[in-house]
Order: C-alpha cells, then structure tokens, then sequence
C-alpha cells in the first residue's frame, strides 16, 4: 500500500513510517552529492547552523542529467547513501529531517535517526528516467561550479521511494542482508 | 583489413548517445520475465515495475535510463586478420565530448583521481583496451559504466587452496554486503585467474556476454547456475529490498595463473545494463 506524504508535513507524520513503507512525495527536495556534503560541513563548521534552507529539510543524494524536452531533467536517480555517511550524522543532528538515496549505510545511521528522529528513503538506482517525471521544478541553490554535484532545489510530486531507516531506528536494509547471512549458513 | 581511427569513431558514433537511452535487450528480456513471476503485492515487484516503466519511457523518448550515463569503456578485440596502422582512439575523446553534449549526458569524470577533482566537463578521457583475439572479425565494445556498480566491484587474491567453495563464499558475502550499493537486479560478471592487472578486465568482459546465453565451458555453465541458485536464494532482491530477483545472470570467465595464485574480480553489472558490440567488418 502506498502512503502519500506532503513534505511541508514530514516533521508530524515521520514517527508514522515504518521501515519497508511504499511512500510518494511530495514537496520540496534538495540535491546534493559528494562534493555538496565536503563543502556543507565545512559551512556548518564555520556557521552552526544548515545553509541554504536546509534545516527541517530532506536531502536526496543524486546528480541529474541535463534537462531534455519539456523536461525539467533527462533523468535524475539516486546515488549510493554510504559515501555521504562521513557527513549524515551531523547533518541530522544540524535539522535535516530525511536523505534519499541508494544502498545500505554505516550501521551508526541508523542510531542517529532513532535519536535525532530523522529518516533515511532509498530511492530506485536505474529508474531515473521515471523518477524525473515526478519532478516538477528545479532551482539552483549552491556550487554551480560541480555542474551535475551543485545544490539543487526541486519540487516533486508523487516521488516513489521506501523507507529505509524509521525513526525508531529500524533499518531494512541491514535487516535483509542479516537475513541473507543466515540463508547463506543454511545453504553450505 | 586495416583498422583504422576513423572506423572506430564510425562505430562508436553508432553506439553513442543511443545505448545511454536504452536498456541492453538481453537485460530488459530477463527484467520481463522477473517481473512477470514477481509476487504483485511485494516491495520487489514495485522496483521492477518501476525499472520496467523505465526502460520503455527512456527509449521511446530518448532520455538517459540513468542519471549516470557512465564513464566510457572501448574495448577492441582485434583479430589475427586485421591490422592496426595507427593509433584506433585517436578522436576519440573529442568524439565522445561532442556526443555527450549533443545528446545531453552526464558529465560525470573528473580530472585527476587524487590531485585534481575538478570536472573535465565532457566525460573525457574515455577508458581503452586493446586485446588480440583468434577471432575471424575485429569486435569494438562500447560500454557505459556507472560508478554505483563499479564502487560495488571486488578484486581479491585469494589463496589456491580456499578452491571452489572458497570462491562461492568469496561471491556470496560480496554481494550480501554489496548488492544493495550495486542497483539490483545484477548482472553478476566474474574473472578467475590471470594476473592482478588482468582479472579485472576478465571480469569486466564478461558483462559483454548475452544474458541466456549458455557459458563455452559445460564445467564453468554448470558453476554460474549453482552461484545464481544461491544468489537469488539470499532474498537480497531487487534494490536489496527482499525479494526473489538479485541477479538475473551470473558470467564467469576463468585463465591460467602463478601456481601460488587463485585472484579473483567481481565486476557488478546494475539495472542500467548499457554496452554495444560491433562488428567492424560490417561497417567497412
């Protein structure tokens, strides 16, 4: 079943989610990859506090392709989550309030989001053609100079992803590879 | 016949920006068919729902299947019966920079690894090979790689003596640990053998040969259908979200090594599968 979620609204409906619930999104998304996430944290460093609107904020971990025919993007997907773990927990415990991205993460991402009450969504890695038609508007933010690594500001509607981590601190991920381990024993 | 620079950009012309657009038949093929034995009400068979959606929309419209529309890999396979005059990449470079912007790609290679990450701003320098084959023609694989499946690859020497089993162990914990990273369902592409330079491109080959199609060695057909029984039996599943469909192939390509070797590399293929193989002799 599918949950229909308004990011304006994420901070009163994120203790519902459980990790493993289809969700489509809507609201505004920031972009933001590896170079984004080195430069944040030096930002937040200097700064305390999360530049560019991005307190209360969800980050998707992703690099589009140029846009294309009415488009607002060719295609944009998500980049794998991990390589933004050196920066994610401070990030969270800074405001952020979701990432989206691809794959399992460091196994502390999980405790932070049960503590900072946060989420982490994984994306489809290879459906970025389908996924840029939930895109509806796209403004750049920051870092113009990594071209397809800037921050980007999006607006999406009906965005598929699942939820990876809950609030609670469930991580699927980690879960379905646990499981895998014990099949594996069971095999030899 | 002569190779000549000006063949292969013909060839690679014909390949580039198309293949970026389009998912590899034998992948989509093998994708039908997972999606059509997946349980409808499971997280697996939204993924590949939404893979399957995909992949028709980009081709239809020609719009990249994937954000990472890849780093570029030339590979040609010369046969004993041609020969080389000159340098065959020569242009290459400019040819892909021209062919990424026209047809609006990502540019997604920077120019120094360590020293330098400053985007190049048009996917150059592509990545070459240049074997020798027993084959009657001259083959030029074009092949886009994106970084998620290739941060997800593995090179290991292990030891003669773990043998096979080792191996299988070798290849199961890598993909439990890693599938999740690498965009499921795979296309798991696996080298035994040779030396620590070659088995990664041993590996890398074989994400050149057709999903369906049966291995030249019975011993090694027989290996990859036991390794593929296992993967899918893990549950990892499409996007690692559980499921049936981890893989929809597993390729093994083996070669001699040192009496003290046993090196193996596990190239991971992802659901944006995206290479052309062609045939030179039928382009002159």
């Amino acid at each position: 079943m599918q949950k229909h979620i308004d990011l304006a609204k994420l901070s009163e409906v994120k203790g519902s989610l459980s990790a493993g619930d289809f969700c489509l999104l809507s609201g505004t998304l920031f972009t933001a990859r590896d170079q984004a996430h080195i430069r944040l944290l030096n930002e937040l460093k200097r700064s305390k506090t999360l530049p560019y609107g991005l307190e209360g904020a969800c980050i998707f971990y992703a690099g589009p392709s140029p846009a294309k025919d009415g488009y607002v993007f060719g295609s944009v997907g998500p980049t794998t989550s991990a390589r933004m773990d050196f920066a994610a927990p401070e990030l969270y415990r800074a405001g952020l309030i979701a990432t989206i991205g691809k794959g399992v993460r460091s196994e502390n991402i999980a405790e932070v989001c049960k503590e900072e009450q946060t989420l982490y969504f994984v994306a489809v890695g290879g459906a970025a053609c389908e996924l840029a038609n939930h895109v509806i508007s796209s403004e750049l933010v920051a870092y113009e100079d990594l071209g397809p690594e800037a921050i980007r500001k999006i607006e999406v509607k009906d965005f598929p992803v699942f939820v990876a981590i809950d609030t609670s601190g469930n991580d699927l991920l980690r879960s379905v590879a646990a499981q895998a381990y014990e099949r594996k024993e069971k095999l030899n | 016949m002569d190779i000549t620079a000006d063949l292969i950009q013909r060839a690679l012309a014909s390949a580039l920006p198309e293949i970026a657009y389009s998912v590899r038949e034998d992948y989509l093929e093998a994708l039908k068919k997972a999606h059509a034995r997946a349980q409808t009400q499971s997280r697996g068979y939204a993924v590949l729902d939404l893979l399957l959606q995909n992949d028709l929309q980009a081709q239809k419209e020609k719009r990249p299947l994937c954000q990472d529309t890849g780093s570029v890999w030339l590979a040609l396979e010369l046969s004993y019966k041609d020969r080389l005059l000159e340098d065959p990449f020569f242009g290459a470079n400019d040819l892909v920079a021209r062919l990424y912007k026209e047809g609006k790609l990502r540019k997604s290679i920077v120019r120094d690894a360590l020293l330098d990450r400053t985007n190049t701003q048009t996917n150059t320098p592509v990545f070459t090979e240049l074997k020798f084959c027993d084959a009657e023609v001259s083959t030029l694989h074009v092949l886009l790689k994106g970084g998620g499946s290739d941060n997800a690859s593995v090179l290991k020497m292990l030891n003669p003596g773990d043998g096979l089993l080792g191996l299988k162990n070798f290849v199961l914990d890598t993909v439990i640990e890693k599938a999740s990273k690498a965009c499921p369902p795979l296309l798991l592409a696996i080298g035994v053998g040779g030396t620590f330079d070659t088995v990664a491109s041993l590996a890398k080959h074989q994400l050149l040969r057709e999903i369906g199609s049966k291995n030249p060695n019975p011993k090694l057909q027989e290996i990859e259908e036991d390794f593929m029984r296992s993967i899918n039996a893990l549950g990892l599943g499409p996007g690692g979200l559980g499921g049936e469909d981890t893989a929809l192939a597993v390729h093994i390509g083996t070669a001699p090594c040192h009496i003290a070797a046993f090196p193996v590399a596990i190239n991971m293929g992802c659901s944006a599968l995206r290479s052309k193989s062609i045939n030179l002799k039928e382009l002159v």
